[in-house]
């Protein structure tokens, strides 16, 4: 759920609350204005009838509501005594405009006694009120409508203000998103006064910076482990070269020899793709050129002839379409390179390696003895199914980090005992 | 024919040293930027081969200096840098190959001798051993003045163990002179043996009076018979 919604939700719930509580406190206390300014009238009312009465006795006898809106009843003198001036609502049959007929309405009424003449009357005098389930109608009408204009005042604001306020964070998470360790060359930077974003910048940037040098540092060691392991290298294979020239060996000396100068074969190998991939990732490649990848499967068809019909391989070539790609020629050639060895290495004798050029698209296949393999790991580093091969275990991490160069789509795919790499390349405009 | 070695490392420094006087070359050796400096504007070589990370000073400006005094010597770069980049500037100051460490000692052969007989020839470079010839510009292949045809493998084949006569070529020096770096990774270089042997075929019959002769199974050895 976004920020902005979330803050809406808290943001209605807790005002849906605080309109309820002030809207409950506020009929209240506005019942008991009404009320406490009513009874202030019935009071003076009463004085005035008092008042009218010791001039006008036929008053003491109206004993009905009219018009003017009280009762007088003669009573005893301890009745009198007991009575207490008492304001209560109650009803009476009243007709207005909005009636047919007379119904009750509420109504405040002073019930009070009062002495005339040695004479006790119980006076009651009454005064329209208004109708709280009008007021209370009312009220809920208006609160519902504060409600709405407050909601959408925050929804506007919320959009306007807080999206604006925000603008930074978010623009700041798109850079993120995009960040690659050792592909992207700047670090995120917003313009933005806020302090908290500034923050948020600075710590993510620290965070990146050690990273980056990290990075920078590994990418550094190996590269610098490799450099300095070929001249060790280069000195123990001439060394050995030497000593098999200059004879005088036994058969199973030179056996012997041999067998660690294939050794040795095998840690150049391995150096010279430690050093490949360094340079790839350090982009050391930098020549872009529209290569024909058609030729370069070709070229790679010949040149691997004679290894392919050593081991009775033979090859299937199908071009549907011409595909051209840009990137620098020396990586293409590695790429298919590396996918032809795979394939002539991992094959059995007399099998086949097919491959198909599509619109977009290579696909090298091959038959092999081996099962499927784990897609998720045949790009890594060093993954080797069969610990008795004597590969690198680089040659595919090798067209992985070429392809991750480029943004091409490497796959593989494991269909009728064959497998199959296929590399996807971005369609061009 | 002279030639200056400048490496620092003493051991490899040496195995070159031995491997060139076995094709009796005079090898001097240099190990830093100053002492390569002094022999050089001192004597005159035929050939230099020229390590790029030198003590107190870098093969690059050995080159530039080279060029400076005007002198035309063969250089040959052998670096344990295998950039382009590095490749491409040494060969446009002047170098004439470039070497990247580590590499078989028949290769090196190969390229000092290809580097010389560059230099030597005048309109025609062949090379000759017994009664055969071999014509690099025309890359043909004569015994006896009768041409003997070569597919282009079995070409390059023969004029890197013309180049190495008497010297041992391993089956993976081999297969990566001729076959590139695609060869990397094969599981062994047996499929080397195949052209080898049809090379053998075409020799005896046309009486040539070189043999391909196996060391050991580690590789093999161009010997006049």
């Amino acid at each position: 759920m976004k920020l902005l919604n979330q803050s809406m939700t808290y943001l209605s719930v807790s005002i849906l609350a605080i309109v309820t509580l002030w809207a409950t406190v506020f009929y209240f206390n506005m019942l008991s204005e009404i009320k406490s300014s009513i009874d202030e009238g019935l009071e003076n009312h009463k004085r005035v009838i008092i008042k009218n009465a010791q001039q006008d006795h036929t008053i003491l006898t109206k004993n009905y509501f009219d018009e003017s809106f009280f009762t007088i009843e003669q009573i005893d003198k301890n009745q009198a005594l007991s009575i207490k001036d008492l304001y209560l609502d109650t009803f009476l049959n009243m007709q207005d405009a909005d009636d047919d007929a007379p119904e009750a309405e509420p109504v405040r009424m002073l019930i009070t006694a009062f002495e005339l003449d040695n004479a006790y009357y119980k006076l009651k005098v009454a005064n329209s009120m208004v109708e709280e389930d009008d007021l209370m109608q009312e009220l809920l009408y208006d609160i519902i409508w504060l409600y709405i204009c407050l909601i959408v005042a925050i929804i506007f604001i919320n959009n306007l203000v807080l999206k604006k306020l925000w603008t930074p964070f978010y623009n700041l998470l798109h850079q993120l998103k995009d960040y690659r360790l050792g592909k992207t060359k700047n670090l995120p930077q917003v313009q933005t006064n806020t302090k908290e974003f500034t923050d948020l910048q600075n710590a993510v940037n620290t965070l990146l910076q050690h990273t980056v040098a990290t990075y920078e540092q590994q990418k550094k060691f190996i590269g610098n482990a490799s450099h300095e392991l070929q001249t060790p290298l280069a000195i123990v294979t001439n060394k050995l070269e030497l000593l098999l020239e200059d004879g005088n060996l036994q058969q199973t000396q030179a056996e012997n020899i041999a067998e660690v100068m294939a050794i040795i074969e095998r840690l150049v190998r391995l150096n010279k793709s430690l050093l490949l991939l360094t340079k790839i990732e350090n982009k050391q490649f930098l020549e872009h050129k529209t290569i024909s990848l058609n030729k370069t499967v070709n070229n790679s068809i010949q040149d691997y002839q004679d290894i392919a019909n050593f081991k009775e391989v033979s090859f299937r070539y199908t071009e549907h379409d011409d595909l051209g790609v840009k990137m620098d020629p020396a990586l293409a050639n590695v790429i298919v390179s590396n996918l032809f060895k795979n394939a002539i290495f991992h094959n059995y004798d007399g099998g086949t390696i097919a491959i198909d050029i599509a619109k977009n698209s290579l696909t090298i296949s091959n038959t092999s003895n081996t099962e499927k393999l784990d897609g998720k790991l045949i790009f890594n580093r060093f993954y080797k199914p069969n610990h008795n091969t004597k590969g690198t275990g680089l040659g595919l991490a090798i067209v992985k980090a070429i392809s991750d160069l480029y943004g091409f789509k490497i796959s593989y795919q494991y269909n009728n005992n064959r497998h199959s790499f296929k590399i996807t390349f971005p369609l061009t405009a | 024919m002279k030639i200056l070695v400048i490496e620092d490392e003493p051991q490899l420094l040496k195995n070159i040293k031995e491997s060139l006087e076995k094709e009796k070359f005079i090898v001097e050796t240099a190990t830093d930027y100053p002492s390569a400096i002094d022999k050089i504007f001192i004597y005159e070589y035929d050939c230099i081969l020229l390590d790029i990370m030198l003590p107190y000073g870098n093969g690059f400006d050995i080159l530039v200096e080279l060029k400076k005094k005007e002198k035309n010597e063969n250089v040959i770069i052998i670096s344990a840098k295998d950039a382009l980049d590095d490749k491409l500037k040494g060969l446009e100051l002047g170098a004439d190959d470039y070497l990247s460490k580590p590499f078989h000692l028949a290769e090196l052969n190969a390229r000092v001798k290809a580097v010389l007989r560059r230099q030597k020839m005048e309109g025609k470079n062949t090379i000759k051993v017994a009664n055969v010839v071999l014509d690099i510009t025309e890359r043909s292949f004569m015994v006896q003045n009768k041409a003997v045809p070569l597919n282009r493998k079995e070409f390059d084949i023969l004029n890197y163990f013309l180049l190495n006569k008497n010297r041992l070529v391993t089956k993976s020096a081999l297969a990566e002179h001729v076959w590139g770096d695609h060869s990397d990774g094969a599981d062994n270089f047996d499929f080397v043996y195949y052209q080898i042997k049809n090379l053998r075929k075409k020799l005896q019959p046309s009486k040539a009076e070189i043999e391909i002769e196996s060391v050991y199974g580690v590789g093999y050895k161009l010997v006049v018979i």
